[in-house]
């Protein structure tokens, strides 16, 4: 059995954002990168069907420059067999659709029996990619996943829907599926798993540019269209502030 | 300029967000001149058809077709994939509820078009409509044009617009047929369910005290309790808290969890992600207790406060009592 992780490299939630001159993309100088939150589940649930599966490989595969073999060697550390750099030297990728057909193209002769990826990226977070891929390969696809079970050629998802509903869904493999954060409990390298990363193959393939049909045109800070009051002074102040908001304002 | 509206089920009424959606599409006409067309589908497509034709509209399409009776990704996508091809739609107007999350990247892929989702503002300019979404947690501004030739799918967030206005009108109902090979449906679906009510019910509270990230670990929580007490309300949490086991999932606020508007969201921690705000943002008050100055929550919140709440709450509860 043959999964593949899709993990992108995005800035950290406390990483500052600063945006370039050219006011469609971000600064990328001042950014620290991470492994998106979600794509860190859906690799720790490929690691976890590995385990409970015979003969059963995983790779972690990402688009982007060179930095993103940072996470690449991030997924081999903690348990995947290979990875796959998909490199581009590109910084604004911003359209799903050209996007998932690189992974499509890039992917179609692996012929993974699954494709696990976060539901959506803490960048754009379009929530299409996976999904895309997946039609484009002709597999079954599935989003939202809080829970998966392979049974034999088919995989068992309990798909998350609003208000606290559940869906079960039996999809026919090959799938794509979207992983939904918090499902597992993602796992830390261990010192061995790191050195053994090292060993590991990661097959780098070039990319040529992309032609883009989503593109943005503006990048920028929301300004305060709502009009906030912002209470402030000593946390003694504040507090005195606060009640005195409870009181007369809200009326609690 | 066609613009299609796609209706989404809720128990045999419109979904809210898909009249949202027709509430967008009435905006663009009267700036720019535009045909609006629904599409109501599923076992239910006549009682959504007939509570369409109220609205102010050009055309109602009404698909009855039995393999689209229960919800599958690729049928829905396989019945609107057709409708576009057979028609001259611009623009493709959804709601961005987790049904077209599910859905809507196939069409994408099967016309290979682009799908803008979760927009929260729309402009024209030059006969076409430019749209607004957040990006990076909500912490950016995307603004994203749409100036080819070729359809454009596009999804609104949940109270980007209101149903509150919805002009109403009078439109014709016109029955279509269409073609679905059933091997194309890959998934079995089973009835959605409700895991076992925790008896927390945020909905009805007047008062809520939500804690989100910032409040560090599942013994800190004690403070966001006592504080909820010191008010008489209830406690709640965004989705982090929930996924570490901090609370039960019956706290949720969010587009997964429970959608609230209380007369006070006391927020505390959070930062203000998209699917947890859409969860809150019809509070009446919202007061944002954050380290963070620049925190999304801050975007939405009446009143804000950044500083550190193991500092602020403790002496705000001892204030209260």
């Amino acid at each position: 059995m043959k999964i593949a992780v899709l993990v992108k490299q995005v800035p950290g939630s406390e990483s500052p954002l600063s945006i370039a001159d050219n006011n469609i993309w971000l600064d990328e100088e001042k950014v620290a990168y991470i492994m998106n939150e979600s794509d860190n589940y859906a690799l720790e649930e490929a690691l976890l069907l590995k385990e409970g599966t015979q003969d059963c490989e995983v790779v972690v595969v990402s688009l982007g420059p060179e930095r993103v073999k940072k996470i690449i060697r991030e997924g081999l550390a903690k348990g995947a067999d290979r990875g796959i750099h998909l490199n581009i030297n590109s910084n604004d990728l911003t359209d799903p659709l050209s996007i998932a057909k690189i992974f499509a193209d890039a992917l179609k002769s692996e012929n993974f029996d699954l494709i696990l990826s976060g539901l959506q990226s803490d960048d754009l977070g379009h929530g299409q990619t996976g999904i895309i891929i997946g039609e484009l390969l002709n597999m079954s696809t599935g989003s939202l996943a809080v829970s998966t079970k392979l049974d034999g050629n088919q995989i068992a998802i309990k798909q998350e829907l609003e208000a606290g509903f559940f869906q079960n869904v039996r999809m026919t493999l090959p799938a794509s599926i979207t992983i939904q954060s918090g499902l597992n409990t993602p796992r830390y390298p261990s010192l061995k798993g790191i050195m053994g990363a090292k060993k590991k193959e990661i097959k780098t393939l070039d990319i040529d540019s992309l032609d883009q049909s989503l593109k943005i045109s503006k990048l920028y800070l929301p300004s305060s269209s709502n009009e906030i009051t912002m209470i402030d002074g000593s946390s003694d102040q504040i507090v005195e502030s606060l009640v005195k908001v409870f009181k007369s304002e809200i009326k609690i | 300029m066609n613009i299609l509206v796609v209706l989404e089920d809720n128990n045999g009424a419109i979904h809210r967000m898909s009249l949202e959606a027709i509430v967008a599409a009435q905006e663009i006409s009267l700036k720019l001149k535009s045909n609006i067309t629904v599409l109501a589908m599923g076992k239910n497509a006549d009682a959504l058809a007939l509570e369409a034709s109220k609205y102010e509209l050009n055309e109602i399409l009404k698909i009855n077709s039995s393999s689209l009776n229960g919800y599958s990704s690729d049928g829905y996508a396989i019945a609107i994939e057709q409708i576009i091809l057979e028609n001259d739609f611009r623009y493709v107007f959804f709601g961005h509820t987790y049904q077209v999350r599910d859905y809507v990247p196939k069409i994408s892929a099967k016309l290979m078009r682009p799908f803008l989702a979760d927009n929260i503002k729309m402009s024209t300019s030059d006969g076409s409509i430019e749209f607004t979404k957040q990006t990076f947690n909500a912490k950016l501004l995307a603004d994203i044009q749409t100036s080819d030739s070729g359809v454009y799918l596009v999804s609104f967030q949940s109270a980007s617009f209101s149903s509150d206005d919805l002009r109403s009108g009078s439109s014709e109902i016109k029955k279509i047929d269409i073609e679905i090979d059933e091997t194309q449906i890959k998934n079995t679906y089973e009835e959605p369910f409700q895991e076992s009510a925790g008896g927390v019910d945020l909905t009805s509270a007047d008062i809520i005290v939500s804690v989100g990230r910032g409040i560090g670990e599942a013994d800190n929580i004690s403070i966001a309790k006592d504080l909820a007490l010191a008010l008489g309300g209830q406690l709640s949490s965004s989705r982090p808290v929930v996924d570490a086991g901090w609370l039960s999932p019956d706290h949720q606020v969010g587009s997964s969890g429970q959608s609230v508007s209380p007369k006070l969201y006391l927020a505390l921690g959070i930062s203000g992600a998209i699917q947890h705000v859409v969860g809150m943002k019809g509070s009446k008050n919202i007061v944002a207790i954050n380290k963070d100055p620049e925190a999304p929550i801050f975007e939405i919140a009446n009143y804000g406060i950044v500083g550190d709440i193991f500092e602020i709450v403790p002496k705000l509860i001892e204030s209260l009592k």
